[in-house]
């Protein structure tokens, strides 16, 4: 991936009269690479897509797309294009002619619109469709065309609104796979917005978690996951088992806290880290608990009991109830040894790692206004 | 169950049914053209024979000539002016939402309801209450009024669904806003505007009460036949002429109805992902 930045959003924000829809919003998005907007709906991540795509003008701030400064240029004059939610679909005009929409503007030799028109199509696996209405296409194929129309502009950036979540489960991971594949053969800049965590998770380079007009945290999807920065970060992108502990000391770049059953853990310390009152919140992922048995041993163990479990498939979920913990545990195990035979009521023992846990920072009060 | 029950229950009875619905309802239209083109001057069985005659007196009917233009005229302009109406409620309808939209959308649709010869009788008391002369111009002011809801309808059915991202698609594709009216917005919604026209056209050319009411020494061709049925002998004309307007009217339906449901089928489609 080239570093160099592609899209550079400047304290943009937006107001629809008193109402903040982004907040002084800046992040940097670089060449060739696929960065995600996921945040719950009514978060601004679609108004800053259509931000970059010139179809709303942000109150404050600036937008460079490719160096040049944008949010007063329309949107047929960005060198972006855009996949919409519901496709858009144009309905009088067949697969090709939607595809050859933009091209009539360019004025090709009739050879080499028919030609770019081809290899669009072929991109996305739409090769003898050409003659198709809209109507004639099932949801998947009509998702094609609109990223073959895109493409064939050859954009410097390629937009995508929610573009799967129209799609049923199994068509979905599918388009997921061959959305990322798309991506890494053509190279160009993808910016997705989504509010399904996994999607995110699965296809971006990095992700933009936003609440509120705000970005809450940008990082790569492991680190996201792994190591979100508040607690409603970490609550958007999976389950969580969120603890208050006490601040037992801290260094230059290390908190160390008792966490109650856990006993005392050692915790990266975040810039600005600040404890309210010597407590502060951690979390430990659901799937960092395991269930031990019978002679199962581990460094670090915790006695409980199941309070409740889900049946799931491959996993279930389990609530474990432990002495000295207020909220039971929450956690995942895979059915390989008979998690799901486990009767609630149930005695067993779960072992922790220690360096599971992650410090999460209060997120900022939302003020839309 | 009885032998009889069971007989009974075996005969086409629904069949049956329909087909003498449909003959109670079409026989009477149906023998309209028949004696149109029957060589007597009276409408009795036995038939007398085939005839053009009829539509050839028509041709040289100044009377009856200067109506058909009357009602030419007034059904080009209520059906420009209530599709330009109907377009603009449509628009606000299907792309807005706004306090008391459907008690607005209720109101266009009322007229439909309301007995026609009230609201002729109510609009004549108007148009003289100004001192309006009775003219042409207050009959298409009248069946404006009355065919505003039948627009309304055509056209709602055809925007609905004609969502921004279309025109926003456009855009995005480098289209300028003019392109985008003429590469999107219109062929899109084209079909339901002149499904509209077509209609609006058909109502306004058969309509009488208003035209009979509002008017005054300049009759449109219902009115006229309305006349001429006074004298026997002027039957078998008004016959032939009947004959014209229903094979136009049923023509210019047909029409509106196959682009009626072309329109709906393009918006449906293109904005359901399925």
């Amino acid at each position: 991936m080239a570093d160099r930045a592609m899209i550079e959003i400047q304290s943009v924000s937006k107001y629809y009269g008193i109402y903040k829809a982004l907040d002084a919003v800046s992040l940097s998005i670089s060449e060739g690479e696929f960065f995600s907007l996921l945040g719950p709906s009514g978060c601004g991540k679609t108004t800053l897509l259509r931000s970059i795509a010139g179809f709303e003008t942000p109150t404050e701030g600036e937008i460079l797309i490719d160096g040049v400064p944008s949010v007063d240029l329309p949107p047929n004059r960005r060198p972006t294009n855009m996949v919409f939610q519901n496709y858009a679909i144009f309905p009088h005009l067949d697969v090709s002619e939607n595809v050859a929409y933009g091209l009539k503007r360019l004025r090709l030799s009739a050879e080499e619109e028919r030609k770019r028109v081809a290899d669009a199509l072929d991109q996305v696996r739409l090769s003898g469709l050409g003659k198709r209405k809209a109507h004639e296409l099932s949801g998947g194929q009509r998702q094609r065309v609109a990223l073959a129309r895109a493409l064939v502009m050859r954009p410097k950036v390629l937009l995508l609104d929610e573009p799967l979540s129209a799609l049923d489960k199994k068509l979905r991971e599918e388009m997921q796979v061959e959305l990322r594949m798309l991506q890494k053969a053509v190279g160009i800049t993808f910016v997705l917005v989504t509010h399904d965590q996994y999607e995110a998770l699965a296809l971006s380079d990095r992700i933009a978690v936003m609440f509120g007009g705000r970005i809450a945290q940008i990082a790569t999807p492991k680190e996201i996951y792994q190591r979100p920065r508040t607690k409603k970060v970490a609550d958007f992108l999976g389950g969580m088992n969120f603890l208050t502990a006490k601040v037992l000391g801290e260094r230059d770049d290390a908190v160390s806290v008792d966490a109650a059953r856990f006993g005392a853990v050692n915790l990266d310390k975040p810039q600005g880290f600040a404890a309210a009152n010597g407590e502060v919140t951690i979390g430990i992922r659901p799937e960092r608990l395991r269930l031990l048995w019978d002679d199962d041993r581990a460094p670090h163990e915790l006695a409980g009991r199941i309070e409740n479990r889900a049946y799931f498939g491959e996993v279930t979920h389990l609530m474990i109830g432990v002495d000295g913990l207020e909220q039971p545990l929450s956690m995942v195990e895979t059915n390989n040894y008979g998690a799901d035979d486990l009767p609630i009521g149930a005695e067993i023992r779960l072992a922790y790692d220690p360096d599971a846990f992650v410090l999460l920072a209060e997120d900022p009060p939302v003020s839309r206004v | 169950m009885s032998l009889l029950t069971r007989r009974l229950a075996f005969l086409p009875w629904l069949p049956a049914y329909v087909a003498v619905y449909f003959l109670f309802l079409y026989l009477p239209i149906l023998l309209i053209p028949i004696f149109s083109f029957n060589n007597a001057a009276t409408t009795t069985f036995p038939l007398a024979g085939f005839t053009t005659k009829w539509y050839g007196t028509l041709a040289g009917n100044g009377a009856m000539l200067e109506a058909a233009r009357n009602s030419l005229v007034v059904g080009v302009c209520v059906a420009l002016l209530s599709t330009t109406l109907g377009i603009c409620a449509a628009r606000a309808i299907t792309r807005y939402r706004f306090r008391g939209q459907r008690a607005a959308a209720g109101l266009i649709m009322a007229p439909l309801f309301l007995p026609e010869i009230i609201v002729a009788v109510s609009l004549l008391m108007i148009v003289l209450a100004l001192g309006l002369q009775l003219s042409l111009l207050t009959v298409i002011l009248g069946q404006t009024v009355f065919c505003v809801p039948y627009a309304m309808s055509v056209l709602v059915s055809g925007f609905e669904g004609f969502d921004r991202s279309l025109e926003e698609a456009s855009y995005d594709l480098g289209e300028t806003a003019l392109g985008t009216f003429r590469r999107v917005t219109l062929p899109v919604v084209a079909p339901a505007i002149v499904s509209s026209l077509l209609v609006t056209f058909t109502i306004s050319l058969d309509e009488f009460i208003l035209a009979f009411f509002l008017s005054g020494t300049e009759p449109t061709l219902p009115v006229y036949i309305w006349g001429q049925l006074r004298f026997a002998a002027k039957l078998p004309g008004v016959l032939a002429l009947g004959t014209i307007m229903i094979a136009a009217s049923i023509l210019m339906l047909t029409l509106a109805e196959i682009l009626r449901r072309r329109a709906e089928s393009r918006t449906r489609i293109a904005l359901t992902p399925t």
